[in-house]
């Protein structure tokens, strides 16, 4: 049929399956977004008040979901506003398709109004992107985004679509299918390199599994569980893969890496084999490079072979989807297990001995009772609170990492943070995306008095769209890491990191429509906290005053060892 | 250690830049760039050359591999190869140093191909070793101008690099 680029946009989408799209209109996506008002039959579009945040929602949409994230934009203005959430999920291999408005083909390239290069700003941060010159390839170069942005090591795309393709005609066809000669990705591991890495596991003596997002985000956490459970190793996941191993399983150490256990740094440190499953030996994980395991081999599944001996050189490297390879491992184990060959049981049993021992140390207690509510007793409060259940997000800061230590997710899927660009704003417009895709669930956004500002605007998205979001403001009137970071490295200077003249975070979410409650009790924590979260159809901004110095530990500083932790 | 890396690209706007782009953006040095249309009009080649030790190149390699736009990549220099570059240079001739350049273009078997009272231009082919072996065997106060065209090869053999 014959169509507008504008509506082929529209139609695709539908066709392609997507329920979802977030996005802020201008002058350059007119059409496109006359096309939805006229066109669209079950696309959803949900407006938000910056583009930042249509990026982050559609992230932690994509994230909450395992689908593609969809976002909708204008030329200039509206495209770099988007560039911040774009680089989000690109260093978290996070699935989006961003299409952005462009000014007119015959005006590239003359400082057009609302003009920018999107494609060369945006180079750097996708996985690929297109510029769309000609509304015959539309259709064609829509299906390449999805199919390039949701296979392999996931990523966002961009499709760039000057507003005259958008209002020239084609004739649309819905592609099944598409092939690029240029990019197939891999599925399945090298069958002897996991035979290999098999043998080396069951002869490893003090083994570790170091599970990173890859494991999130191939949905591959049950071949992991099955198959640590079936050896009886250690489990370490990073920031990105809590919830992929079960936190109250016993065989789970704890995250790994700069605020990590102590347990799992150490028993990294000391192990002589390392199980690395879709993991990319980020900084944060391997402190000091020189110092990162000295006795291990190192088996590293991944299904980018840039990952692998990136960083840290491996002894097996096995590149393919985490998920297939964990299966195939599964397979060839039954069957070394069935013959007889086991784990040194012996050797096990003095491993787990040592790491009960580092784990005897508890490095995780804080002294709970104080005149001031801790923010690691405010998350396990909504830990208990949510039955351990919720989706939840977070900015980026101490809460961050209270949040990841304190509450223990049993699941994938339901911890949506910045990881890798570790970028502030993120936690409430992911949790918008996450809401949206789980409208009965809980969700909550563990954030700072800091980072909340960053998006604050999308309170007025929540209330036009009726996301009762359950905003957790661990509030010590800092920027808490920075400060941390001050006091033990830069001789207490405290520059720039004290935030002075605070908003009434309760009057404002009431100046926005929703419920706004203070906390500065300890004693009233948990009883006010349950109010809360008993209101399942409001937005509650809970400001939680806790104490103002509180640091995060442990801590391995940068550039350290992971044998080199400071406890408190 | 110098490698010469050979790379199959679609022929689209922008493919160029992502190549450039990896480059500048991971740190990655390059010596000489040069790319064209092959026989078939939807791919170009770009040869590179660049210095690294094993683990850069091969991590080279790999994220041009991941570019989604590149087809094939091969290191030239992994294996037998042919590689050639040319140079055009123009020297101020005059006095006894006509002579002189003259005499050095028959040894070097490279071609005069523009003369003017007080210059040559002289155009050399070769690999990339005889090239700056003619420029060193010139005084820098001669030298008016020199264009390189970076190197291009392929692999000896019955290898070759096609889709």
């Amino acid at each position: 049929m014959e169509l507008t680029g504008a509506q082929i946009v529209i139609k695709f989408l539908e066709d392609e399956g997507v329920e979802h799209i977030w996005g802020y209109p201008g002058g350059a996506v007119l059409p496109i977004y006359d096309a939805l008002d006229t066109d669209a039959k079950t696309l959803n579009h949900i407006l938000v008040r910056h583009e930042q945040a249509a990026v982050h929602a559609a992230d932690g949409y994509a994230r909450s979901t395992g689908k593609p994230g969809v976002v909708l934009v204008t030329s200039g203005p509206g495209a770099t506003n988007a560039v911040t959430g774009i680089a989000t999920a690109y260093m978290d291999s996070i699935p989006l398709v961003v299409l952005t408005g462009q000014v007119p083909t015959a005006m590239i390239g003359l400082d057009a109004f609302q003009e920018v290069d999107t494609v060369g700003v945006t180079r750097p941060i996708v996985k690929h992107n297109f510029l769309v010159k000609d509304v015959n390839d539309l259709a064609m170069t829509l299906k390449k985004a999805f199919y390039i942005a949701t296979t392999g090591r996931p990523g966002p795309v961009v499709v760039d679509i000057p507003k005259d393709v958008q209002t020239a005609t084609s004739d649309y066809q819905y592609p099944q299918e598409v092939k690029l000669r240029s990019y197939q990705p891999v599925t399945k591991g090298h069958s002897g390199q996991i035979k290999r890495a098999v043998d080396m596991m069951l002869s490893a003596e003090r083994p570790i599994f170091y599970v990173g997002g890859g494991v999130v985000l191939d949905d591959a956490s049950e071949q992991l569980v099955s198959l640590a459970r079936k050896l009886g190793y250690p489990v370490t996941t990073t920031l990105m893969a809590l919830g992929a191993y079960p936190a109250s399983d016993k065989q789970w150490l704890g995250m790994l890496g700069m605020h990590g256990t102590y347990e799992a740094n150490l028993a990294m440190h000391h192990a002589d084999t390392l199980i690395a499953i879709g993991a990319r030996f980020d900084d944060r994980v391997t402190g000091n490079i020189e110092r990162f395991c000295p006795h291990a081999r190192i088996i590293h599944v991944d299904i980018d072979p840039a990952s692998i001996s990136k960083n840290v050189q491996v002894d097996i490297p096995i590149v393919g989807s985490v998920n297939s390879v964990l299966a195939d491992m599964n397979r060839v184990l039954d069957k070394q297990l069935a013959k007889g060959v086991k784990p040194d049981a012996e050797q096990l049993a003095a491993w787990w001995d040592q790491i009960n021992q580092w784990r005897s140390i508890d490095c995780l207690k804080y002294a709970p009772v104080g005149n001031k509510i801790k923010p690691q007793a405010a998350v396990e409060a909504v830990w208990r609170i949510t039955e351990g259940d919720a989706f939840v997000t977070s900015d980026v800061g101490q809460h961050q990492m209270y949040a990841a230590q304190y509450y223990r997710f049993d699941k994938p899927r339901r911890w949506i943070n910045s990881g890798g660009l570790g970028t502030m704003g993120f936690g409430l417009p992911a949790a918008m995306g996450a809401q949206l895709a789980h409208p009965d669930a809980t969700v909550v956004c563990i954030t700072g008095e800091g980072s909340i500002q960053m998006n604050i605007q999308e309170l007025s998205t929540c209330l036009q769209y009726g996301l009762p979001i359950k905003i957790v403001n661990l509030n010590n009137g800092f920027l808490g890491m920075v400060r941390q970071w001050q006091e033990l490295f830069y001789e207490r200077r405290y520059s720039m990191s004290y935030m002075d003249s605070l908003p009434d975070f309760v009057a404002l979410a009431e100046a926005y429509g929703h419920v706004g409650m203070r906390i500065d009790k300890p004693e009233e924590l948990e009883d006010k906290l349950k109010a809360a979260f008993a209101l399942k159809d409001r937005l509650v901004f809970i400001d939680i005053q806790v104490e103002k110095t509180e640091n995060v530990y442990p801590m391995i500083p940068a550039g350290a060892g992971q044998d080199e932790m400071i406890l408190v | 250690m110098k490698h010469i890396i050979s790379i199959l690209i679609e022929n689209e706007a922008g493919a160029l830049s992502r190549v450039a782009g990896l480059f500048s953006a991971r740190g990655y040095n390059i010596q000489a760039l040069t790319v064209a249309p092959t026989e078939d009009p939807t791919l170009s080649r770009l040869t590179l050359t660049t210095v690294g030790d094993d683990r850069q190149i091969e991590q080279i390699i790999k994220q041009l591999n991941k570019l989604v736009d590149v087809v094939k990549v091969v290191d030239l220099t992994d294996g037998a190869h042919y590689a050639v570059e040319i140079m055009l240079v123009k020297l101020r001739a005059v006095g006894p140093q006509r002579e002189e350049f003259k005499r050095l273009a028959d040894i070097f078997e490279a071609r005069i191909v523009d003369v003017t009272p007080t210059t040559y231009t002289l155009q050399l082919l070769g690999d990339s070793h005889k090239l700056d072996l003619l420029l060193e065997n010139v005084h820098p106060d001669y030298i008016l101008e020199t264009v390189r065209s970076g190197g291009v090869g392929l692999q000896r053999g019955d290898k070759f690099l096609h889709i």
